[in-house]
């Protein structure tokens, strides 16, 4: 018997006209941005029809700001102040970024983030990206003609909080609205699923020009379900590169090289990897400062040689996230390769013998994962009527976790586990009248807390004097659907309620966002408050739009009393859509929102409830 | 912890996870059946069907689909969904406190365990690979007991124990993926 459809207007997004939505591959190497236009998910070229923006910022000494191409034409004769691979340092602080001896800048080992002194000042990591954000926003506001309702922007599915954290603030800092973070590999399976009409358990491996990625995903019927991901996010091709660069240096007998020469061989490193891609033997020839001309060439054999290591490194978290997904090779139905890094053919060999298939690679790997990105931006945005839209199941790819007695960390939510979710942890006291209790949040796998990464310290003061083990305080750890994690502590057992939500201390706090925003704007010339009236004009106006839709699908679940609150909320939020407070505005869109708070639970009830009853009458 | 504070027990509020799902309270489910009412409900609550949402709305959707989450991987999970099952029916198997086992199941355990360090200092993939399959087949074999325990003869008590057995297995299940990152 065919299912009862049950249709639910008032759940599905209302008609109104297309909203402009982007995804973009914010990529270690290149970014791009890309939409979905009249059905088809497209990527946007800049002015000269080039689809990709190398990732790389220069900053120069007039405050100028040069992105992409423009910036990577001066980086060989500019590399302190021009940043490439940013994504690298994304979240990190000094000690955990590989390589960083080789890399040309003057680092800053701030709290948290390590940051870069530039011509320019010093720059955190969030701003030098949301500098190409910036570019690929511009590109698309011009190229679509109008101004953009949101964007998705993609991460490795192997970031921790702080790098996804440190991603969202460069989508705020870059002024776009940020609809959802997407992992990478769950994009690419989105442009991949639904081009093929997939069904059953696919993985996706995803070496990208910093890090890499491994997901099985499984697909069905509109569901796109991540079983398990794993990866390093510290290995890509960059460091494919590295061992071509090293190669040369010691082939070559050169002496310690400045930052100038370095920059320059590392270039032609990575030409000479490109070019064994299609032929046999590369040639990689560099003129020094010092004058000296380097003159070698690598053969294909070689290179795999210097670089197997390299590949092998990546097997072992594709042979952990079957473990996780309790799967083996021959439960994989298909391998999707995505990223510039997959095209080396001793990676196809590599992956190929693991899963004894050939591997898909029949889209773009530079591109496949902004076109997923864009088509989950439009059904994000509500421009898909229900029925063909689908819906994606993602995970934390890391165990979080608390620091207990003797620097041990208790996972509280373990890796893998689908997100949103959220999980309570009940903590005692141990000293007679103790008034406090400090809380430290980790991230990771490792028994030790000091072999896992440090998300946050916070402390709940103000616990009322009782005995030893008398005190109980609840920790809830709350993960949402981007990936972050926010927690909060209550002492419960005297009614006496103290409580905090922390961040992440590698997450930027709003004050510094608002900050960098006025620092950027002040230096654009534009108008703060303007900027703020427009974007809680836009907030105010979804706000009605989506309250209208839901009462009149569901005014029945409302009293007399409570429909009229809730009307009075919305034409108080009219009355101020026409003037030009912005902080009124965002006081009745405040008002209104905690007005249907109790309409929205009713709403998500009924929903739930319409769903058992669909598949019941359906199963008869 | 730095500040002293020390572990204390887990007092969950206990919610039926299968009235949520619209499932008899069975050990036995129809995972099929589990599968699309979960999908049938996240594709109500999803927070993806919400990004347009005003703040209330997306609030409620996060709290629904943590709970639908919570619940559809307690019930996937064999031994988590014993453990509610009899929660459900006033047994506490209080896994943390109650560590008795028969003794001839506790030496298998053991030998289990040693045929695990030995193939570990092996270094030997295959043995780990066998080890698993037949504790695969142990877990299958407890899974249908306890599904006889708890649906047909409802001998709470008894399946108590077998959820415990099962535990231990779980245990092991872990220690073998463990080894199979110690060799890589």
């Amino acid at each position: 018997m065919a299912l009862l459809q049950i249709s639910e207007p008032g759940m599905s997004a209302p008609p109104h006209e297309h909203r402009l939505a982007v995804g973009i591959d914010l990529g270690t190497t290149n970014s791009l941005v890309a939409t979905v236009r009249s059905g088809t998910p497209t990527v946007l070229p800049d002015a000269l029809g080039r689809a990709l923006l190398p990732s790389i910022v220069r900053f120069a000494k007039d405050g100028s700001v040069e992105v992409g191409y423009a910036g990577q034409a001066k980086q060989a004769i500019d590399p302190k102040n021009t940043v490439v691979s940013v994504k690298r340092f994304m979240g990190r602080g000094l000690k955990d970024v590989a390589h960083i001896e080789n890399a040309p800048y003057d680092f800053v080992d701030a709290p948290g983030m390590v940051q870069i002194r530039t011509a320019a000042g010093v720059k955190s990591p969030v701003e030098v990206s949301a500098e190409i954000l910036k570019v690929l926003r511009q590109r698309a506001e011009l190229a679509l003609q109008g101004s953009l309702s949101g964007a998705v922007i993609t991460v490795p599915a192997y970031f921790d909080d702080a790098q996804r954290q440190a991603t969202k603030d460069a989508g705020r800092l870059a002024g776009l609205n940020v609809l959802r973070l997407l992992s990478e590999p769950t994009a690419a399976a989105i442009a991949y699923g639904l081009e093929n009409a997939s069904e059953g358990l696919y993985a996706v491996y995803d070496l990208g020009g910093g890090t890499f990625d491994i997901s099985i995903l499984k697909l069905s019927r509109g569901v796109f379900e991540v079983i398990a991901t794993s990866g390093d996010s510290m290995l890509g091709g960059d460091d494919f590169d590295q061992r071509v660069f090293c190669w040369v240096v010691e082939k070559a007998k050169l002496p310690p090289l400045g930052a100038r020469d370095m920059r320059l061989l590392q270039v032609r490193a990575r030409e000479a990897k490109e070019y064994l891609t299609f032929h046999g033997e590369a040639p990689i020839t560099a003129k020094l400062s010092s004058g000296e001309l380097v003159d070698v060439a690598i053969d294909s054999e070689t290179f795999c040689g210097i670089t197997q290591t390299l590949v092998q490194k990546t097997l072992g978290p594709v042979r952990k996230a079957l473990r996780d997904a309790g799967l083996t090779v021959d439960d994989v139905k298909g391998v999707v390769m995505v990223g510039g890094a997959t095209r080396m053919p001793q990676v196809q060999r590599a992956v190929g013998e693991l899963f004894r298939r050939d591997p898909l690679n029949n889209l773009d790997p530079d591109k496949v994962v902004a076109l997923g990105a864009a088509m989950q931006a439009n059904v994000l945005a509500g421009n898909k009527p229900q029925g063909e839209d689908w819906l994606l199941l993602d995970v934390i790819p890391l165990s979080l976790g608390i620091e207990t007695m003797g620097g041990l960390a208790e996972k509280v939510i373990p890796r893998n586990t689908t997100i949103p979710a959220a999980k309570a942890q009940e903590f005692t006291t141990f000293k007679d009248g103790q008034a406090g209790m400090s809380f430290h949040v980790v991230q990771g796998e490792r028994e030790l807390v000091s072999d896992c990464r440090s998300l946050a310290r916070f402390e709940l003061k103000g616990i009322p004097p009782m005995a030893a083990g008398a005190a109980r305080v609840r920790v809830t750890f709350q993960v949402d659907a981007d990936g972050l994690l926010s927690v909060n502590a209550q002492e419960k057992s005297t009614g006496v309620e103290a409580s905090i939500a922390v961040k992440p201390s590698y997450g930027l706090v709003d004050s510094d966002i608002e900050r960098m925003l006025r620092d950027s704007f002040e230096h654009a010339k534009a108008d703060v408050h303007a900027r703020a009236l427009a974007e809680y004009r836009v907030e105010g106006q979804r706000l009605i739009e989506a309250t209208r839709s839901a009462l009149d699908a569901d005014r029945g679940l409302l009293s007399a009393d409570e429909l009229k609150a809730i009307e009075e909320a919305v034409a108080e939020l009219e009355k101020r859509l026409a003037g030009s407070d912005h902080r009124a505005i965002k006081q009745a869109s405040d008002a209104l929102n905690r007005a249907t708070g109790e309409f929205a639970a009713r709403r998500m009830d009924q929903g739930i409830r319409r769903a058992l009853a669909g598949r019941q009458i359906g199963s008869l | 912890m730095s500040a002293g504070a020390a572990k204390a027990l887990t007092s969950s509020g206990l919610q039926n996870h299968f009235e949520l799902f619209g499932l008899a309270p069975a050990y036995l489910l129809e995972v099929q059946a589990l599968e699309k009412a979960y999908r049938d409900i996240q594709s109500r609550v999803h927070p993806d069907r919400f990004a347009n949402a005003g703040d209330a709305e997306r609030r409620a959707s996060l709290q629904w689909t943590t709970r639908v989450n919570e619940a559809y991987r307690t019930l996937k999970d064999p031994v988590q969904r014993g453990k509610h099952v009899l929660e459900l029916h006033g047994v506490d198997v209080a896994f943390e406190t109650n560590t008795q086992m028969p003794t001839d199941f506790l030496l298998q355990q053991l030998e289990l365990r040693e045929e695990l360090e030995s193939a570990l200092d092996a270094k030997d993939a295959a043995r780990l690979d066998r080890l698993r399959a037949g504790l695969r087949g142990q877990q299958q074999a407890l899974e249908r007991e306890i599904g006889e325990a708890i649906d047909a003869k409802k001998d709470y008590a008894g399946a108590g124990e077998l959820v415990r057995k099962l535990m231990f297995l779980e245990r092991l299940d872990t220690e073998i993926d463990a080894a199979y990152e110690g060799l890589e």
